[in-house]
């Protein structure tokens, strides 16, 4: 016999299930004010500093639907590589979002700011990025994954750097469409399968 | 680099085995959206090991009482009165104080208030089905609520989703994210559920249902039911970087 190891385990997850949206966005849901204001209706307030910029995309299924009843949320520094919280972060930046594929088009979009770089605790520069997670019927288990932007210098990231398949790298990177504006669509299978991260 | 400190380290890696596989044929819809390739696993970085703090000022006073947050007249939802309550902890067993809960549930009939659920069911005018909360300094958390109905859902023939409880919680890392379903003691169909099924570990499937829990319930009023939630920790030694601003 051995000592007992005494940590516990992971409460498992399980499906947010059709109706996620009226726990997480019930305004948007339908269900009126039972809030003030669903939570993380937007990423930054009037005044943050830095380049604003709107990300859209669509979330594809493996035939090719861009079904209409994800929810996401992302979570960013400021423009200087600062999160909510940390000393000197901007206050006008919340680095919280929460927001849906349009029940019509299937379209999402998030509104920001561009992030600033962040340092990995080895020392690594990672480049900028924002993290996505998804949930949705059908989605056992929350997806992450990041936003990189096609107009930075993402050569030395640390997590890119780790995809074996090269081809997969674009799969991670918003293209910008317009000044100010950059389109990210997450396709949970096929040929253009986003990298999601176990981390 | 050591440090004579304990510091705050990376997320324990996630045990993907003691989570619900992503593809299920027997829930058909994880079926087109689950990922086929394998996931990137790295060390976490800030990206992850910071997250949303959300504090009490975002609360409403009847944010956790969902019999009475959506009640037009003041007289409560229907159905049979429970108290859900329970503790967030990480995976060492360190309780996670001040982290947002969110719920969602069907009424007592087994509907819910949107406009895609379409059950014979009638809605309960006092009754929206959302609550939200935050955790106390010692982790723990309570909402009182009616005990959700079973309902039926299109899957395969004949589908019942057992009694249950949706739940969110955020941590203090995004990577902690999480939101999962609570079930109750006793309720035939968990068994028979392709959507608990996707749990393939029996003993975690048991962590999903709540027992009833006499000690807490208030005579001549209300029902409990225990719901404790563990969340991903962070590794702690002598032995991490130290981290700027962290
Ligand atoms: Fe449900």
């Amino acid at each position: 016999m051995v000592q007992s190891l005494d940590t516990l385990i992971e409460t498992p997850s399980q499906t947010g299930g059709p109706y996620v949206h009226i726990g997480c966005i019930p305004t948007f849901a339908g269900l009126g004010a039972v809030y003030p204001e669903d939570l993380g209706l937007r990423a930054i307030e009037d005044g943050a500093k830095g380049e604003i910029i709107t990300l859209t995309g669509e979330v594809v299924d493996g035939t090719g639907w861009a079904f209409r009843d994800a929810l996401l949320e992302s979570w960013q520094p400021d423009a200087a590589g600062k999160f909510a919280g940390q000393v000197g972060a901007d206050p006008k930046v919340n680095g919280f979002a929460r927001f849906a594929a349009d029940k019509d088009t299937g379209l999402w979009s998030l509104r920001t700011v561009k992030p600033g770089r962040v340092i990995t605790r080895d020392g690594r520069l990672q480049a900028p990025h924002i993290s996505l997670w998804i949930a949705a019927r059908g989605i056992n288990i929350g997806l992450h994954t990041r936003v990189y932007f096609d107009d930075e210098e993402n050569e030395s990231d640390p997590l890119l750097l780790r995809i074996e398949q090269r081809n997969r790298v674009p799969t991670l990177i918003a293209k910008k469409t317009a000044p100010g504006h950059y389109r990210f669509d997450i396709h949970l299978q096929g040929p253009l399968e986003t990298v999601f991260l176990d981390i | 680099m050591t440090s004579t400190k304990i510091d705050l380290g990376p997320l324990v890696p996630r045990r993907r085995d003691m989570h619900p596989v992503p593809y299920d044929p027997e829930y058909k819809t994880s079926v087109p959206r689950s990922p086929r390739w394998s996931l990137l696993s790295m060390e976490s970085t800030p990206s992850e090991e910071t997250g949303p703090r959300f504090g009490h000022s975002v609360l409403g006073p009847l944010d956790n009482n969902l019999i009475l947050n959506w009640s037009k007249d003041g007289t409560g939802a229907i159905g049979e009165r429970v108290l859900m309550h329970g503790r967030v902890m990480d995976e060492f067993g360190r309780p996670v104080p001040n982290t947002l809960i969110e719920i969602w549930q069907a009424n007592a009939g087994g509907r819910y208030r949107h406009v895609k659920d379409t059950y014979f069911a009638p809605l309960d005018p006092n009754f929206g089905g959302c609550g939200r909360t935050i955790t106390d300094d010692e982790g723990r958390y309570q909402f009182l609520t009616v005990r959700p109905g079973a309902y039926p859902w299109p899957n395969r023939g004949n589908d019942w989703r057992p009694m249950h409880i949706h739940i969110s919680v955020f941590g203090h890392s995004f990577g902690q994210r999480l939101i999962t379903q609570m079930y109750f003691e006793g309720d035939p169909l968990i068994d028979r559920c392709p959507i608990a099924a996707t749990i393939k570990s029996r003993s975690q499937l048991d962590r999903l249902v709540a027992p009833l829990d006499l000690s807490m319930s208030r005579p001549l009023d209300y029902l409990a039911y225990k719901f404790d939630i563990v969340l991903r920790g962070r590794r702690q030694s002598m032995f991490e970087n130290k981290l700027e601003g962290m």
